[in-house]
């Protein structure tokens, strides 16, 4: 067993040591150079920040090359109202469409977990199919909708509803619409596999114990599908607070998502460093969502074991 | 069948030595140890069974002889050989799992093909086997269907025959009949027993049913927290256990406390009582006597001769249908377990809860236990 | 409490996805629309259809994208499946806690920083941006994917399955190959779909990536849309709708074929 073994380890390691591997070089190590070119400096050269770090002069080249790392990049964030709104706006936008997302996905995904069985498997469907079309597509189709001479205005003038044809597009509703309609089934799939997985009888013995209808929903139904609503809500927020498509085409121009910003430093002003900065900055303020959301994981593949 | 001469030879030539030897195995899970120095030898052509509530390590040890595991401290030999060294893939062993096991992909002529599939046995020869089988378990015709097209009691059977394709030298059975209802699992029993007798093959099994495994073992292994208790007989078990522990896992039983006398009687709340067997138990020391419900009688009056007698009253009756369960509460307090067959049509309906009755039994129905 | 849908679920229901559908509808419907506008309906016509057909930077963008879907979704779905044994089969290796973070991380993390920080990786490594890093870098977002996916069904997965295998004589790799990945090929094949539409679907990291003579679908598709409303657009959007649609139906046809079968047969059998 002793030689099978060791023969078997090698398989084993060969298992773990590929994908390993792969998230370390391209996943790990890029991090560790955003990191490093967040402290450089803007240069007009290609690639256009300095110091560049050379391999081959060794460890004088190291001194020199730490000797040259700035903090200006992170002392112009936190001078420039600009990216600190920018910040600000994200978090508020994540958190209000957050908030909308769990106050329209519960009542779905409590329809469909309280559904007849044979039902359901369609109405997941009916909730993933739309999650499998172009995301881009998506927002898109609003486009066809928000735009000023779009459908939207025209029905509502039609109603008499409005006068005049009301600008949807460009605005943080528009943002809002399509941050609901892109995120409804991260949302709502996390909370049906916790309501769904709940044992009715739970409601029939708090209707047996004399526990009215709404009052076991916050005593019964609520509670036990508070791992759903955490799994969903950091599935939202974190994503959203980093969105960029949305607002790019959905928003208008007063104030950027950070994603923008980000974009916009990077494509416009090709200054490399404030968006490395940007991108740092923006990983520092979603860590804690996003361990707490590795644990979230981590427990719920344990506890199916 | 050619299965049975083959294993009688191996009988013949190997009758000294036991075919599964467990040597002071030891197996921890981290700081837990689930079994504890155990020793214990299987013979040739045994229906042993591994007897335990839940939790006792006898699963454990049916894995350790699978290969599934293995032993922390101690040796396994099988034919004495150590297996620690054979990999469960390459061990004589086949097991029947508590769930079966079955491959839901695979019909149920390939899941028992399966294992003779892994020998490179040729296609005439896998089919000839197959066919062998599905007579053996009665399942002719069955061979095209889908796992999930057959019922419990047909899984079970067709789980049997792919652990026994191989003629393993040892088939272990982990609860194989748990899944069946009540009636199906009776029968089962009686058939595992008919077809082991056929096959001559060594069964383990491993149960926490009692009385499945009183019927179908010769022999029986108690187990408690991963130590052994006991292994003997179904009848020894029953009739001699070695414990309080054993006494009162097995069966009902009524146990009595008091002390040897130098008379060689026991002194009990009871008052003095006369027993058999109490040359081992030193005088003064407590010991516990054991009875068995359905040894004891009850009448109205006092009966004669030299019989044990005490007095009491009935406290509850528990009708069971083929006899009744009565508790009768004694002068001490205490209460007693009397069995009585109910024989006449209407049963013993002559007692009733409350009635002032006799108990008596022999002096040698009862067991002194000193631990 | 019997399980049946009040006025409140029903209706619950049919709004959320009425919101679901309702868009995408109407991007179908104005596809076929012969007016420019979009507010005025000018009858039915496939015009859309044919201007995107003589439209060869398009047509050169969905061949882009679909053979980096398909390149990169092949490549997730070995390494997703490689990770998702190493997180489930392997026990505690040495780190570990850093493996599983590195697999949920890109679930969630900003597109934009994702895609950032592995485009200043190729620059750093001198390589020449374009289809290869694109494929690179959508096997790496879409390989968690799969492994959480391959992962969920491995940790359900009847272990005394492969027990009862080796058990009849099957040694430990071939059980793994003929066992346990035959069982679990539904959630690969479905973790192969999620990474292939992913790929097929991402512009941020794909823009970030991408190189001359390497403009995918959706970064072709963002172009025009940055530039206003295109019936063509409506057009190209139909027929990935329409694609997906398809493949999703037949999934389900394949699927619930195979158990009316075998429903059919377990019929046969009590009769």
């Amino acid at each position: 067993m002793r030689t099978q073994a060791n023969r078997r380890n090698w398989g084993a390691r060969l298992v773990v040591l590929v994908p390993y591997l792969w998230l370390f070089v391209f996943f790990l190590v890029p991090f560790v150079i955003v990191l490093k070119i967040s402290l450089s400096q803007t240069a007009l050269a290609l690639p256009p920040y300095m110091p560049v770090f050379d391999f081959a002069a060794g460890w004088a080249g190291l001194m020199e090359f730490t000797a040259q790392l700035s903090a200006d990049s992170f002392r112009l964030l936190s001078s420039d109202a600009i990216y600190l709104l920018s910040y600000l706006k994200s978090l508020q936008i994540a958190a209000i469409s957050t908030i909308l997302l769990l106050a329209i996905g519960y009542p779905i995904a409590y329809g469909m977990a309280r559904a007849p069985r044979s039902w359901q498997p369609p109405l997941v469907m009916a909730v993933v199919l739309p999650f499998w079309t172009s995301f881009l597509i998506r927002i898109y189709a609003w486009i066809n909708i928000l735009q000023r001479d779009g459908l939207l205005n025209d029905v509502l003038t039609r109603l008499h509803a409005i006068d005049a044809p009301a600008a949807w597009l460009s605005s943080d509703t528009a943002i809002y619409i399509g941050i609901l309609y892109s995120y409804l089934p991260f949302m709502v799939l996390p909370l049906y596999a916790a309501l769904e997985k709940m044992d009715e009888t739970l409601l029939e013995a708090a209707a047996d114990l004399g526990c009215p209808r709404w009052k076991t929903f916050w005593l019964v139904t609520l509670p036990l599908s508070l791992p759903g609503v955490a799994a969903g809500t950091l599935l939202c927020f974190i994503p959203i607070v980093g969105e960029f498509v949305i607002p790019d085409l959905l928003g208008g121009s007063e104030t950027m998502m950070i994603g923008q910003t980000l974009w916009t430093e990077f494509f416009s002003n090709r200054d490399w460093p404030v968006a490395s900065a940007i991108a740092v900055s923006l990983l520092g303020l979603l860590l804690v969502p996003i361990l707490f959301y590795e644990r979230l994981q981590q427990r719920s593949l344990e506890g199916s074991r | 069948m050619a299965d049975g001469g083959e294993a009688a030879q191996n009988n013949a030539a190997n009758e000294q030595s036991p075919l599964v030897r467990f040597e002071a195995v030891t197996k921890r899970f981290g700081s837990v140890a689930a079994i504890e120095s155990f020793s214990l030898d299987i013979a040739h052509g045994e229906f042993f069974a591994l007897l335990g509530p839940s939790g006792c390590g006898k699963t454990t040890l049916l894995r350790m002889l699978a290969g599934f595991e293995t032993p922390t401290e101690g040796r396994i030999l099988l034919d004495r050989e150590d297996i620690d060294a054979v990999q469960p893939h390459r061990r004589p062993v086949n097991m029947m799992f508590q769930n079966y096991a079955l491959f839901p992909h695979l019909t149920v002529e390939r899941n028992i093909g399966f294992g003779l599939r892994q020998e490179n046995a040729t296609r005439a020869e896998i089919s000839e086997r197959v066919t062998e089988m599905l007579a053996l378990v009665r399942l002719q015709g069955f061979g095209r269907r889908r796992i999930d097209q057959l019922s419990g009691g047909q899984r079970q059977r067709v789980a049997l025959a792919r652990s026994l394709i191989k003629r393993p030298r040892v088939l272990l059975l982990d609860e194989p009949l748990a899944a069946l209802d009540k009636k199906l699992r009776a029968e089962t029993q009686f058939e595992l027993m008919e077809l082991q007798r056929r096959l001559g093959t060594t069964f383990v099994i491993v149960t926490h049913d009692q009385e499945e495994a009183m019927i179908v073992a010769d022999r029986i292994a108690v187990m408690n927290h991963g130590r052994l208790m006991q292994v003997a007989t179904p009848s020894e078990i029953y009739e001699r256990p070695n414990s309080r522990w054993v006494a009162d896992f097995i069966g009902e039983v009524t146990i009595v406390e008091g002390r040897i006398s130098a008379s060689g009687a026991m002194d009990s709340a009871l008052g003095q009582l006369r027993v058999a067997g109490t040359s081992g138990a030193k005088s003064g020391g407590t010991v516990w006597l054991a009875l068995r419900p359905e040894k004891i009688g009850m009448s109205g009056e006092r009966p004669a001769g030299e019989l044990n007698k005490v007095p009491g009253t009935i406290s509850e009756i528990g009708y069971r249908g083929d006899i009744s369960i009565y508790k009768v509460r004694l002068a001490d307090r205490s209460l007693m377990k009397v069995a009585l067959a109910n024989v006449g049509v209407r049963g013993n309906a002559r007692f009733k809860a409350g009635d002032l009755v006799w108990l008596s039994w022999p002096p040698d129905v009862g067991v002194v236990l000193d631990s | 409490m019997k399980r049946g849908a009040s006025s409140f679920n029903i209706i619950s229901a049919v709004l959320g996805l009425a919101f679901l559908y309702l868009p995408i509808t109407i991007l179908v419907i104005y596809s076929f629309n012969a007016s420019r506008l979009v507010t005025i309906w000018g009858g039915w016509s496939l015009e859309w259809y044919r201007e995107l057909l003589r439209d060869d930077a398009v047509l050169q963008a969905a061949w882009i994208s679909l053979r980096v879907a398909v390149l990169s979704a092949s490549a997730a779905t070995v390494l997703g499946t490689l990770a998702a044994v190493a997180l489930t089969r392997m026990g505690r290796f040495r780190g570990r806690l850093l493996f599983s973070g590195m697999v949920y991380a890109p679930l969630v993390i900003p597109e934009v920083i994702t895609g950032l920080s592995l485009l200043l990786l190729f620059v750093a490594l001198n390589a020449d941006r374009g289809f290869w890093t694109i494929v690179i870098a959508h096997t790496t977002l879409t390989m968690c994917f799969v492994a959480v996916i391959v992962q969920s069904r491995l940790v359900s997965f009847d272990r005394s399955l492969e027990e009862a295998a080796m058990d009849l004589g099957c040694p430990p790799v071939k059980t793994f190959l003929t066992i346990t990945l035959r069982l679990i090929a539904p959630a690969i094949a479905a973790g192969w779909m999620l990474a292939f539409s992913l790929s097929l679907d991402d512009l941020v990291i794909a823009s970030f990536t991408t190189g001359p003579g390497a403009t995918t679908l959706p970064i072709r598709i963002y172009s025009e849309v940055r530039l206003g409303v295109k019936p063509e657009i409506n057009a190209v959007c139909t027929i990935m709708i329409a694609i997906v649609a398809v493949g999703t139906i037949a999934a389900s046809l394949i699927a619930k074929s195979g158990t009316a079968r075998r429903d059919r047969a377990a019929l046969g059998a009590q009769v």
